[in-house]
């Protein structure tokens, strides 16, 4: 790697578990490497760094940000738009980021029911006096503000222009040790592309595959698939045959099917529709009814398990608002 | 954007012009869409005019694209495609838009109909700017022509095609080519024996050194497409050896086994268990029915094989697939008789003396069971009165609402041949008598002069219950006379049914295998009702005879032989161009999941064990896109329909909703 002088990076963390945070230190010793080449300006979780520091760097001073998490409150949209503003590469780094990830699932409902579920429902919960986060409270010393609970999680995209996309829940390390280095090298896609590969999960499979034919659907704790066969043959819905590849087939080598964290490969819109698509194909059938009784009983849970990933970036994007709701 | 886009929006006279305002639309389109440059409105687009203004634009405004909102593509889109072409431009950079079937011939709106030119348009347009210029793929001919169906049209077809020089498979699913043709005694109106013209075409099939017979075979499968059809032909296992039987006849003469024969003989007369249907079958070799055949049912007999002279009896003989290539395809399948057991008040099967048409036919054939006597179901009794009930399952909103065509005729030539064999009094009970071609009202006067009786009204019933003396013992025919506006009973010895002519049961069945659809009532359609009868929507597939609808013989002998000419046109074309609308893999990006592998209609996917890819191939490719939709990394792309043009396209319908979307600030996200 050629050295030079040193590039500015950051890293931000939005709507998102952490385990991206986690993913970044996971490409162990070469994080030094990354620190000989970068400054890191700005990474809360790992560095000290104030908000108002950012605020004050010059337009597009950052070369790189790694913005990983979904948009959920106005805090993580004010942070998205001036992160963008500060950074010359703006990365959506893994799935929330990308396209909206598990955050992303709660599109099939809305705040007041999110709300609801967290504040009064869960069995941990004691709330006796119903208190609800408010944007604004009024105390003694004057009003408190919170971020705003948006009714939506967005991805980083529908927020802010982002340059590039690193898939993955969350990205595997040596992606991200690609992706650190294409940089470096100035060896960058053009704008707009993901970083990785274009094949799906099945390239990266030693699984053996024959033509398709489906008759049922397994859960997981159904059966205990075969160790040699296509996972898709046996039944099981792995969402590997529409799945970018990426990850070294991680899952199906463990025997279990993939789910679909690195998303969509080039070319295709919708994870959802496509790995749909290509389910209903397979199927084994011609009657209607037996259809129907093939997807009904093997699939239980089809938005959670065709859209696990891709709700927030998908074409259906969200529940269908009710006017009054807001 | 550098696209150059033309619009142009046809009146077709007042078809699309008294619904939509085509002036409106036009002006709209060349002010509001980005990248329209002329957007004009014309009177008759298709036509000469028409299409010399296009071409002069291209050239004049240097066009990149054309759209045209007229008529249905299956109508047009050739004409402008070619009208693009002779100006320069690639022809798969012209879109057209249907205005006429999509907008006005189905609105009563002008308002909305007008805006929904307007999406179409506007669809067609941001469509049209990201078509690619596309080149048509060539392809060779096979001059084989598979003929399925044996009957008079596909014969007709055979041997138009075999006398020109060019090899023709028939296959034909009875043990015998004929038809239903070969059961008729004569035919209407000029009382032709119908054997005798019908037998020398048959035997010149069976001779002919261009023609291979498969018959007692059916089509199993068929693959590839226009110019190389691969067709797999089941021949049924006849249980005789087609190489050693001479067609002597005595298996069949020393059989002892005898059952109805519900095909042929329309269940009218025996044959045996061993059998050719008929003595002037092509081939003469027989087939041993395996569901009546003693041999078969209880391991006894064997007499066949005992005495056949040259040992050609093989109990052990199973199907046979062969694998033929075709470069055009011929449907000549005809038709069924509709079921008169389900018209019950008609009494057939249950009043010994109700025959159907085909029963009678047979009755009359000398070569018939009765030897051409017209005789009552006891074999014996000449009957004194016999009526003739039209339109059975025919012109009934309850069986088939279609006209039969034939029936008419066929009523008047039974008539006649009463009247010509026996004293009986005839009474024909029709709706409307139907005899609209050459020399068919005439016969239908000499009918009137010979006597036969004409009640015009649909029969209500037949039925033995006699309610007079003079009905005792009768079959009594209960109508509602129209003419004299009253209710009769008459009183007659025989009643035959003039049931409707049925698309073939398994019609649809064979439809799939070809890729050629059927209309509601089942008979195949023709790619023009008016201006390409023979010719399907699927190119190398032509139909001809009764499959495509109920028609007489000399329609279907026409239809033969235009089949015949359209596949000859093809062949001596040598090549043909297709559509380059396939789909293609990108085998750089294809895993080798195998979801495509075993979905393509057409057979056209393959795929690489050695490479772990699957491949389109192309000259099999229809373009359906079926593939396209299932590939779940979306490396299969279809021409013409890549998910830019396609999404662009909805994008152009929602326009209107889109300029509202732009309009509304830019607006920070909110919840």
């Amino acid at each position: 790697m050629i050295a030079q002088n040193k590039g500015k990076l950051a890293v931000y963390w939005a709507a998102s578990c952490g385990g991206c945070e986690i993913a970044i230190l996971a490409i162990d010793e070469k994080i030094l490497d990354v620190s000989k080449h970068f400054d890191i300006v700005f990474w809360p979780c790992a560095t000290d760094g104030k908000v108002r520091d950012v605020e004050k760097m010059a337009d597009g001073s950052i070369d790189v940000c790694l913005f990983n998490g979904g948009i959920r409150t106005s805090e993580q949209e004010y942070m998205a738009r001036l992160l963008r503003r500060k950074s010359k590469v703006l990365v959506a780094f893994g799935s929330c980021a990308s396209e909206g990830c598990i955050p992303g699932l709660a599109n099939l409902s809305n705040r007041k029911e999110i709300f609801h579920t967290v504040y009064h429902e869960t069995p941990s919960t004691e709330n006796p006096k119903g208190v609800e986060p408010q944007h604004v409270t009024d105390v003694p010393e004057g009003k408190l503000y919170l971020p705003v609970f948006y009714d939506t999680l967005f991805t980083l995209d529908q927020v802010v222009d982002v340059d590039y996309y690193l898939p993955g829940c969350p990205p595997e390390a040596e992606r991200i040790w690609d992706a650190i280095t294409a940089i470096l090298e100035n060896k960058l896609p053009p704008k707009g592309a993901v970083i990785g590969a274009n094949t799906t999960v099945c390239d990266e499979c030693p699984r053996k595959r024959t033509e398709k034919k489906i008759r049922k659907f397994y859960r997981t704790w159904e059966i205990i698939p075969d160790e040699e066969t296509c996972l898709l043959e046996q039944g099981l819905v792995c969402a590997g045959v529409a799945t970018r590849a990426g990850c070294g087939a991680k899952c199906p080598k463990v025997n279990s099917p993939c789910i679909g964290c690195y998303g969509v490969n080039d070319g295709v819109v919708d994870f959802g529709a496509r790995l749909m698509s290509a389910l209903a194909s397979v199927i084994d059938s011609d009657a209607p009814e037996e259809i129907d009784r093939i997807i009904r009983e093997g699939i239980p849970d089809p938005a959670g398990t065709f859209y696990r990933f891709s709700l927030a970036h998908s074409l259906l994007r969200r529940k269908k608002k009710v006017p009054d709701e807001e | 954007m550098a696209e150059r886009v033309g619009v142009y929006i046809c009146h077709c006279g007042s078809n699309i012009a008294g619904m939509v305002d085509v002036e409106q639309v036009a002006k709209w389109a060349g002010e509001n869409l980005e990248g329209v440059v002329v957007s004009r409105d014309y009177k008759f687009m298709c036509s000469s005019l028409g299409q010399a203004m296009i071409e002069e634009d291209i050239k004049k405004h240097n066009l990149t694209h054309v759209v045209v909102g007229a008529c249905s593509p299956h109508l047009h889109e050739k004409t402008f495609r070619k009208a693009c072409q002779n100006a320069g431009l690639n022809p798969y950079l012209c879109q057209m838009t249907n205005l006429r079937e999509h907008v006005s011939w189905v609105s009563r709106d002008r308002e909305k109909a007008t805006e929904k030119a307007r999406a179409l348009v506007a669809a067609a347009v941001e469509r049209v700017k990201r078509q690619e210029p596309l080149q048509p793929l060539s392809v060779d001919v096979n001059p084989a022509t598979l003929v399925i169906g044996g009957g008079i049209a596909g014969l007709q077809a055979t041997l138009e095609l075999a006398d020109a020089g060019y090899p023709v498979y028939v296959v034909e699913r009875r043990p015998s080519i004929g038809g239903h043709m070969a059961q008729f005694d004569k035919t209407f109106p000029t009382l032709d024996c119908s054997a005798c013209i019908l037998t020398p075409k048959m035997s010149e099939a069976g001779q002919h050194p261009n023609v291979t017979l498969y018959t007692y075979s059916e089509v199993d499968e068929v693959s590839g497409s226009v110019g190389h059809f691969r067709v797999r032909i089941r021949r049924k296992a006849r249980m005789v050896t087609e190489d050693k039987c001479t067609g002597c006849g005595i298996c069949v003469e020393k059989c002892p086994r005898k059952v109805v024969d519900e095909d042929f003989e329309a269940g009218f007369g025996y044959r045996k268990a061993i059998y050719t249907p008929f003595p002037q079958a092509v081939p003469r070799i027989p087939v041993i029915d395996v569901h009546s055949c003693i041999w078969f049912e209880r391991q006894k007999c064997r007499a066949c094989e005992k005495l056949c002279p040259t040992g050609a009896i093989d109990f052990e003989q199973k199907d046979e697939i062969i694998e033929l290539e075709v470069g055009n395809i011929i449907v000549a399948t005809g038709w069924n008789m509709f079921d008169c057991r389900r018209i019950p008040q008609y009494g057939y099967g249950r009043l010994a003396n109700v025959f159907t048409a085909l029963e009678f036919e047979r009755m009359c054939n000398a070569a018939g069971p009765t030897n051409g006597k017209i005789l009552l179901r006891d074999g014996k009794t000449e009957p004194q009165t016999v009526a003739i009930v039209h339109c059975v399952g025919s012109r009934d909103s309850n069986h088939n609402e279609y006209c039969s065509g034939i029936c008419c005729m066929a009523a008047l030539k039974f008539g006649h041949l009463v009247l010509e064999k026996t004293k009986a009094e005839v009474y024909s009970f029709y709706i409307d008598m139907r005899t609209n071609q050459k020399g068919y009202e005439e016969f239908y006067h000499r009918l009137l002069e010979e006597g036969m009786h004409f009640v015009r009204g649909k029969v209500a019933e037949v039925t033995d219950a006699a309610r007079r003396p003079d009905e005792a013992g009768k079959l009594i025919v209960q109508v509602e006379d129209t003419l004299l506006g009253k209710q009769r009973r008459i009183p007659v010895d025989m009643v035959i049914l003039m049931g409707a002519l049925e698309p073939q049961t398994d019609a649809k069945e064979l439809g799939l295998k070809l890729g050629i659809s059927c209309s509601m009532a089942g008979w195949y359609t023709e790619r023009h009702p008016k201006l390409d009868p023979v010719a399907t929507m699927t190119d190398g597939i032509f139909v001809a005879g009764t499959c495509q609808g109920p028609k007489d013989i000399p329609a279907s002998v026409a239809q033969g032989a235009a089949a015949a000419a359209r596949v000859m046109g093809m062949i001596t074309k040598r090549k043909v161009w297709i559509e380059p609308v396939v789909a293609t893999i990108d085998e750089s990006r294809c895993s080798g999941c195998r979801i495509c592998n075993n979905i393509c209609p057409y057979n056209a996917i393959e795929y690489d064990e050695a490479k772990g890819v699957s491949r389109v191939i192309t000259a099999m490719c229809k373009g359906c896109g079926t593939c396209v939709a299932a590939c779940p990394a979306g490396v299969i792309s279809g021409a013409h329909f890549s998910n830019e043009q396609v999404f662009a396209e909805i994008e152009g319908i929602l326009w209107d909703a889109l300029q509202e979307e732009k309009k509304a600030e830019p607006q920070a996200v909110t919840g």
